[in-house]
């Protein structure tokens, strides 16, 4: 049912575009209005390879809604092909030609032996928001593209994450991913970002296991793999920041993959060593920053509500004020990741509210007692809410407008040290 | 056209004043076409994805200080609200007043598109008038909303009684037109029919449409000068000052494209002229254009004082500029309102204009004329190969590949970077008063000097990256997808 939905902090399925756009030379076909690109992108990191205004668009117009834009999806499909220099085509679908009933999968089949694969897949807007539109797009290449493969390559591991464009460190977070699990030993392979694109997507049959690293983003496709392509899948429910949970994963993955124990803990060992060498060397200006009170809130999507409070909790020892979860996360899925708000260090639980009405969000912080300046992590709309409390802020959630991130990242030992520097550089300049 | 305040609903430009959005020939060309009624736009059968006119309506209104947006559709219609509240917060904060408007979403499901959601909205409504007390309500629709025919009217009918501020249903659905500019003219309608009132007294005002108020210090010295007073619209305009523009002695625009439809509904309904001049970029652009307005507003004594004295400042150095400038060769990719402005300023630099794409074009301006910025060019013997493409990349790609300009000049985010890795250096013509009087073409002339002076980093990136389109494409004319010149 529509609801209020105030200061918006996800967009819509066909969102999936910016999912499209981060697999190399894969490029989104719109058969849609001819302003949703331009809405639904961002402007920072979007000049790549293809970018919004590349992306081939029916442009539908009132007479097509009424006749219905078929012919018009054939003829951009087909010229697709001969402007735009791409490896993998895949049609999204707006919300006009689903409610008017564009067979969609007719025209697209109408391509089945064309030289370049074309896929397509169902994003109306009211579909869901873009963490959906995500999941649709990796099932349309399951359902559409993939056939399971007898042949398994020993080590191989398909990694997902969160979804790229709306995570703001989606590249850099995913090459570290991918440097973790060849510590391990293991071959990663992943879809998104620089040089990865149909090549490895040809090769996720081929792997021995999915690693899904994400509250709740993906979990169906990894079900739907699994069923299909008879990939097993470890879910890894919470994005590893710092050295408490990056040992944990490199652990829990290490077991699920069958790597010898004492290898794990030595490659933790030496990693460990590293990050306290630095966190001893800053130690005291954690203990002695004069400005900055013990208790946080985050306000994000699952994967960051929960990856930065266990994070702040379980290495830096602050306590956890309520955390908001706003991707709207399905509800299946919110007792789980409840529990694990509630499984923190000493005992701590973090209390957690899954909203998407940012007014009440607003209420919440600034009727709560931080005992001190609170320290918010959150969208841009939590900038001046933190300003009137005097508190610390940082723009780690979509919408952003207060940092730029080219590949700076927040997962792992250096993720986490990377996350330290950007907090105490806010903390730093006050000094009381 | 007259315009019709009684009804919600705005004509689209194609509709009203015949805009198209395809064409391909010359300046000289679509003139004559237009004046004798011959000009047809052709569609493409392929066409890259460009900008929806929702966000040019909703961009103008929640600019207004202090209103609220409601955007009755699915999240990523109203997504456009996260870049509203940006803009609204450091746009008033240079100014050092506060911006409390909101522009929230409904977050519409599958659900919703199949029963419909009027209740809904209500509720959504009333809810954001008791959380923010905005001074105005706009309701509008959505694609998906349009289509189900959900009746946002009788929504904002019903509530209308209960409610003390003004408030009003917006439709601008994007499939509606091809042309966003339409939705600068849906936001017109939607002040004028609802926050604008009768005038009681006249007042020494000049309404200045614009965009994000940049020059705003520089115009209120001047126009002191004058002893005028601009109120400029509608970023950080209030309501209560809309809903005096009636009162005004004269309405300006920085871009005929954003003002002309609230210029002729001004001067339609409550007699306030509309000045109608080529725009004050360039040099004859502002002189001609002050001269309007002194003749408006019965200034012209003060007016040609100050023309004299600005003259004596900039021109000489504007000449000595020129000097530099005078052969170079340039693309210009923008909106109607401003192609053929600009093309005018880069006649007056010397530097020439080897094609001009606009991204719509008006045949007729709502009174019925050509537009003067057109007009003026062919009076002064200035012409050039001519294109209206709404934002279609790839054509603007394959005319620089084909021509290899020294310069491309255009005005829409995410257009610029293609010229650059096409190697070919570009000026992001973005603030509306980049070319603004004497002071502006200065200004532009120098950057353009300084854009081309050292081209090592479009030279460094066009080096190593590939651009996406394939050969084939650049073998072809520009026009190949274009259907009805084809035939």
């Amino acid at each position: 049912m529509a609801k209020l939905l105030d200061k918006q902090r996800y967009k819509c399925a066909m969102g999936a575009m910016q999912t499209v756009q981060a697999i190399d030379r894969a490029i989104p076909v719109l058969h849609s209005g001819p302003g949703c690109a331009q809405k639904l992108s961002n402007s920072i990191g979007s000049s790549g390879y293809f970018s919004p205004n590349i992306f081939p668009c029916t442009s539908i117009n009132e007479k097509d809604v009424v006749f219905g834009g078929m012919k018009k999806l054939h003829s951009t499909i087909e010229n697709s092909f001969k402007v735009i220099d791409a490896d993998l085509y895949i049609v999204l679908t707006g919300c006009i030609p689903e409610i008017v009933g564009d067979d969609t999968e007719e025209v697209v089949t109408e391509f089945a032996d064309s030289e370049k694969p074309v896929l397509f897949a169902s994003t109306a807007g009211f579909k869901g928001n873009n963490y959906i539109g995500h999941e649709l797009v990796i099932d349309a290449i399951t359902d559409q593209y993939l056939e399971k493969s007898e042949n398994r390559e020993k080590g191989l591991v398909n990694i997902w994450a969160d979804v790229p464009y709306q995570d703001l460190f989606w590249l850099g977070n995913i090459r570290e991913l991918e440097k973790l699990l060849k510590e391990l030993g293991l071959t990663p392979n992943t879809i998104f970002g620089y040089q990865r694109g149909i090549h490895n997507i040809n090769k996720i049959p081929k792997a021995e296991f999915n690693l899904l690293v994400s509250p709740w983003v993906s979990v169906g496709n990894m079900k739907k793999m699994e069923k299909k392509l008879g990939i097993p899948y470890l879910h890894y429910p919470t994005l590893p920041i710092g050295a408490f949970e990056t040992s944990k994963f490199l652990r829990e993955v290490g077991r699920f993959a069958g790597i010898e124990e004492n290898k794990v803990e030595a490659i933790i060992n030496e990693q460990e060593k590293y990050y306290y060498y630095l966190i001893e060397r800053y130690a005291d200006m954690f203990l002695e920053t004069r400005v900055m009170a013990k208790q946080f809130s985050v306000v994000a999507d699952a994967q960051y509500a929960l990856g930065i409070t266990k994070f702040l909790v379980n290495d830096l020892g602050l306590v956890p004020a309520k955390q908001f979860v706003v991707d709207d996360t399905p509800k299946q899925f919110r007792e789980q990741i409840r529990k694990e708000f509630e499984n923190l260090n000493y005992g701590l639980k973090a209390e957690v509210s899954f909203e998407t009405d940012g007014y009440k969000i607003h209420n919440e912080i600034k009727e709560h007692d931080y005992h001190g300046y609170p320290l918010i992590l959150g969208s841009y709309y939590e900038k001046e809410l933190t300003d009137e409390m005097f508190g610390h802020y940082l723009n780690i959630s979509w919408p952003v407008q207060d940092k730029v991130v080219l590949d700076d990242f927040y997962v792992g030992y250096t993720g986490g040290i990377r996350l330290i520097e950007d907090i105490y550089s806010v903390a730093v300049q006050r000094w009381n | 056209v007259a315009i019709n305040l009684d009804s919600s609903n705005v004509g689209t430009r194609e509709n009203r004043i015949g805009s198209i959005t395809g064409y391909i020939g010359s300046l000289s060309d679509l003139a004559n076409q237009s004046e004798c009624g011959t000009l047809k736009g052709c569609s493409r059968c392929f066409s890259q994805s460009s900008t929806c006119l929702s966000q040019c309506a909703l961009g103008q209104l929640s600019a207004i200080r202090d209103v609220a947006v409601i955007h009755h559709g699915p999240s990523g219609c109203s997504v456009a609200s996260a870049g509203a509240y940006y803009l609204d917060k450091v746009m008033a904060k240079k100014r050092s007043i506060t911006n409390n408007t909101v522009y929230v979403g409904t977050d519409m499901n599958e659900e919703d598109t199949i029963f419909g959601s009027s209740d809904s909205l209500g509720k959504i409504i009333k809810e954001v008038n008791k959380r923010y007390k905005p001074k105005a309500i706009f309701v509008t629709s959505s694609c998906a909303t349009g289509i189900i025919g959900e009746d946002i009217d009788s929504v904002v009918d019903d509530i209308k009684v209960e409610l003390d501020v003004p408030i009003v249903a917006v439709h601008c659905e994007g499939f509606k037109s091809r042309i966003w500019a339409t939705g600068f003219d849906i936001s017109d309608h939607a002040v004028l029919s609802s926050i604008v009132k009768p005038p009681k007294i006249k007042r020494n005002t000049v309404n200045f449409k614009n965009f994000y108020e940049s020059a705003r210090p520089e115009i209120i010295e001047m126009f002191k000068n004058f002893d005028l007073e601009p109120i400029f619209l509608y970023c950080n305009s209030t309501v209560e000052e809309l809903e005096h523009i009636s009162e005004s002695l004269a309405t300006t625009c920085i871009c005929g494209t954003l003002g002309n439809y609230l210029g002729n509904g001004l001067e339609e309904k409550y007699g306030v002229p509309y000045i109608r001049t080529i725009n004050p970029l360039g040099i004859a652009g502002f002189e001609t254009w002050l001269r309007e307005i002194g003749k408006v507003t019965d200034t012209t004594e003060a007016i040609e004082k100050y023309i004299v004295e600005q003259r004596a400042i900039y021109l000489p150095q504007i000449d000595e500029i020129k000097k530099e400038l005078k052969g170079l060769k340039a693309v210009l990719g923008m909106g109607p309102g401003y192609t053929f402005e600009v093309s005018r300023v880069l006649d007056e630099l010397g530097i020439e204009v080897a094609w001009a794409l606009a991204w719509h074009y008006d045949k007729k301006y709502e009174n019925g004329d050509v537009p003067p910025a057109m007009e003026y060019l062919l009076e002064h013997d200035v012409d050039f190969e001519a294109s209206v493409a709404d934002q279609q990349n790839y054509e603007v790609m394959n005319i620089l590949n084909k021509y290899q300009p020294d310069l491309y000049l255009s005005r829409h985010p995410g257009s610029t970077v293609w010229a650059i890795k096409n190697g070919t250096p570009a000026v992001y013509v973005a603030d509306e008063y980049m070319i603004f009087g004497y002071k502006h073409t200065l200004e532009f002339a120098q950057s353009i000097l300084d854009s081309i002076r050292n081209r090592s980093f479009e030279k460094n990136l066009a080096k190593r990256v590939k651009l996406p389109y394939t050969n084939w494409w650049y073998e072809q004319n520009v026009d190949n997808f274009l259907e009805e010149v084809k035939g």
